[in-house]
């Protein structure tokens, strides 16, 4: 009755479902009502059968003890502990395999995407067999095969001998010394904080003062040993404060040390040597995207070659060259959960597996580890958004 | 304003328009569909596996069939949906099989928290170990320090921890999702022992590389009783479910097999064996079955120890013996309520 009324006593007589602007409107809330409808439909259909069928819900079970084992783990973790560690070992061992994927995947494929484009017949075509090779081949069946392959050729663990009484590889894993701290060691992370400060400091300096004078400083060289020689110096006078601890065989493994399980290896190596494939044809693309032109125009000015590369070619390179790259390295981290067929306990499997089926609330458990590979892959988009945009050509 | 009204509205009129969505009961809905969805394992020799013809067989594969019989007189309306140990329990909570008979140990929190109800045990088992000979272990307590092998997403994986944890022994697990991937993996010399239910290791060595090289310990660890189940709180189905665990069990009792079934049914002056075959009584109305329901269940599958001596036997590559799985008038402790 309202809208009739109102309607009277406009001056036109046009209703008011023939207005562009009101029915662009009503248009979107039909939309968004029936969005939101469907959404609470299908949240109170879940609890409805949830609770119908008497199963558990809510998220209490993450203090709830899990009571089983996890064979590799970055921080303690025994098995009195609740599901809400294992959540964070398996973030943590998610994280550190796609950290270092990450690192190894760019770069290895860097080198073979300019190895792809030497004028070397040989290198050039090895570089082409491994990139057609490694990205036809299903990841999966790769992890899998890594695996086996590692597990078949790596010596007994009994039969394995320590290698200057430190190291073995052998069945059980990588095994190494690991450093045990004394007091005083904090002041090496410290050092370390202060020359990476300094490092900085003296690259701003440098540039600040080729700007002005263009003479040019030796950062590089500079900034390397400070980094290098400040911790070291710090060590030393500390007098070492930390002894290694080396592995024993005792038993059936070893004992003591740090070890690197095959699960990891394998899951490490597969996902490098894949991503690398693909980060290779991106970088052979960037490098082949800057106009010769470009280069020619570097020489004539008597730039050295390795500076055409560094200060025109590589420049210009990035910009094609971080989009796709970013998209790889989120494909990497998502790919880490492929894991859970070799056995590393990554987030998939410890959580999204064992602990949901130990727990039996599906809902929960995935909706978390969703919730986690979307922040992390946030987090990497973001970092990435950002260097893009710091890279990208700047409009004067 | 307006957006938030339509919206909340829009919600509302959703909701009671669809109305609360029921499970409905599973056996209205197994009788319409016609075939019995039935979840079994996807690959346990004497369990639940194809054979060499392709078919399913197995135990547990047996007791789908007997179910089916039950309900529709015919035991091969069943259509088998194999599970691993990780998929299983969401396949049944989401209704996407109607049971399962998947060797799944009884414990309180699947009976509970898990929203099942087991309707009783078909294989009274236990956790072992297996390792290979030349490791010159007698004893599962020698294993401080080893690394074992299992499978996620089982009773087996936290019993492990809590053995290793009672007698104070370093445990290095290595998990993996598929039992045969962590068979491979020990085959492999990744570990020093596989740990599954004593069954499982039995069939598990005939596969190996070398079956010969290993020996399964005298340790048994754990109570593994293996039942099928249903989802809790349709009980007509899970009367339906049970009774035909019962019947094949008092079938064997009675000396009742595929064989002679027709001969009992027309001579048997035993009161309790006319009700069950549906001679006398009105126990399958009860149970909303047709009169014969058991009497299909054993003319078609046959008696418990038949499907037992056919899967897992002497006389299978798992040779395993009754055991407890023996009726409990003979040392076993199968014993099955009466039809009265």
């Amino acid at each position: 009755m309202a809208i009739q009324t109102e309607a009277a006593r406009r001056p036109s007589i046009t209703p008011f479902w023939y207005d562009q602007r009101i029915r662009g409107v009503l248009f979107q809330v039909f939309v968004l009502g029936g969005l939101i409808a469907f959404i609470a439909f299908i949240i109170y259909n879940t609890t409805q059968n949830l609770q119908q069928r008497g199963i558990a819900s809510g998220f209490g079970f993450l203090w709830s003890t899990s009571g089983f084992d996890i064979s590799f783990s970055l921080i303690s973790y025994k098995a009195t502990d609740t599901y809400g560690r294992v959540l964070l070992v398996g973030i943590l061992n998610t994280l550190f395999v796609s950290v270092l994927g990450v690192i190894g995947a760019t770069v290895l494929g860097v080198i073979v995407g300019i190895l792809r484009l030497s004028r070397n017949w040989l290198v050039a075509r090895l570089a082409t067999v491994y990139v057609e090779m490694l990205r036809n081949v299903p990841l999966l069946l790769q992890i899998v095969f890594w695996y086996f392959a590692v597990l078949a050729s790596l010596p007994d663990v009994r039969q394995s001998s320590l290698l200057w009484g430190a190291f073995s590889l052998n069945q059980r894993g990588f095994y190494l010394p690991a450093p045990i701290l004394e007091p005083g060691f904090s002041w090496v992370p410290v050092s370390l904080l202060v020359a990476i400060g300094l490092a900085f400091l003296i690259h701003r300096w440098a540039k600040r003062r080729q700007a002005e004078t263009g003479l040019p400083f030796p950062t590089l060289r500079v900034n390397l040993a400070i980094l290098i020689l400040l911790p070291v110096a710090t060590a030393l006078l500390l007098g070492v404060p930390w002894t290694l601890e080396h592995p024993e065989l005792a038993g059936f493994n070893y004992r003591g040390g740090t070890v690197l399980v095959p699960e990891f290896l394998a899951l490490l190596f597969a996902l490098v040597l894949y991503t690398a494939s693909f980060i290779a044809e991106i970088v052979r693309a960037g490098i082949l995207s800057v106009s010769h032109g470009q280069t020619e125009a570097a020489l004539a000015l008597g730039l050295r070659h390795n500076l055409v590369t560094r200060l025109v070619v590589m420049p210009q390179a990035l910009r094609v060259i971080v989009p796709p790259l970013t998209s790889q390295y989120l494909n990497l981290t998502k790919n880490s959960s492929l894991a859970v067929a070799i056995a590393y306990p990554d987030l998939f499997a410890v959580f999204a597996g064992t602990t949901l089926n130990q727990t039996g609330q599906a809902i929960e458990t995935i909706a978390i580890t969703m919730l986690v590979y979307t922040t992390i892959s946030l987090g990497i988009s973001a970092f990435m958004n950002w260097y893009n945009r710091k890279i990208a050509l700047v409009e004067r | 304003m307006m957006n938030w009204k339509i919206a909340v509205t829009g919600a509302v009129l959703a909701v009671v328009v669809a109305g609360p969505a029921y499970a409905g009961a599973t056996f209205d809905t197994v009788k319409q569909r016609g075939i019995l969805q039935c979840g079994v394992n996807n690959g346990l020799p004497g369990f639940g596996a194809p054979n060499d013809k392709g078919e399913w067989s197995g135990l547990d594969v047996d007791f789908c069939r007997a179910v089916a019989a039950a309900v529709f007189g015919d035991a091969t309306k069943v259509k088998f949906a194999p599970l691993t140990a990780k998929e299983r329990f969401t396949a049944l909570q989401s209704g996407e099989v109607d049971m399962l008979a998947r060797n799944t140990t009884w414990t309180l929190s699947r009976d509970t928290g898990l929203g099942f109800d087991f309707v009783g045990v078909n294989y009274y088992d236990g956790q072992g170990f297996m390792v290979r000979e030349s490791l010159g272990v007698k004893s599962a307590l020698e294993l401080n320090g080893a690394a074992v092998c299992v499978q996620t997403g089982t009773t087996t994986e936290l019993n492990l921890t809590d053995y290793f944890r009672t007698n104070s022994m370093e445990l290095k697990p290595v998990v993996f999702e598929k039992a045969e991937e962590a068979v491979a993996a020990y085959d492999e010399g990744r570990c020093d022992a596989y740990t599954t239910d004593a069954s499982g290791l039995a069939a598990e060595r005939s596969v190996l590389k070398n079956p010969a090289e290993h020996v399964i310990l005298p340790e048994i660890i754990s109570k593994e009783p293996l039942g099928p189940l249903v989802r809790h709180g349709d009980n007509e189905w899970e009367d339906i479910v049970r009774w035909t665990l019962n019947a094949m069990v008092i079938a064997e009792e009675f000396g009742i097999t595929s064989e002679n079934v027709d001969q009992v049914k027309a001579e048997s002056a035993n009161p309790e064996v006319r009700r069950m075959l549906g001679v006398e009584g009105d126990m399958a109305q009860q149970l909303k079955l047709n009169p014969d329901w058991a009497y299909n269940i054993i003319k078609q599958v046959g008696n418990y120890g038949e499907s037992f001596e056919r899967n897992i036997g002497e006389k299978t590559p798992l040779q395993l013996a009754r055991g407890l799985n023996q009726l409990w008038s003979k040392g076993g402790v199968l014993y099955a309520p009466p039809v009265r």
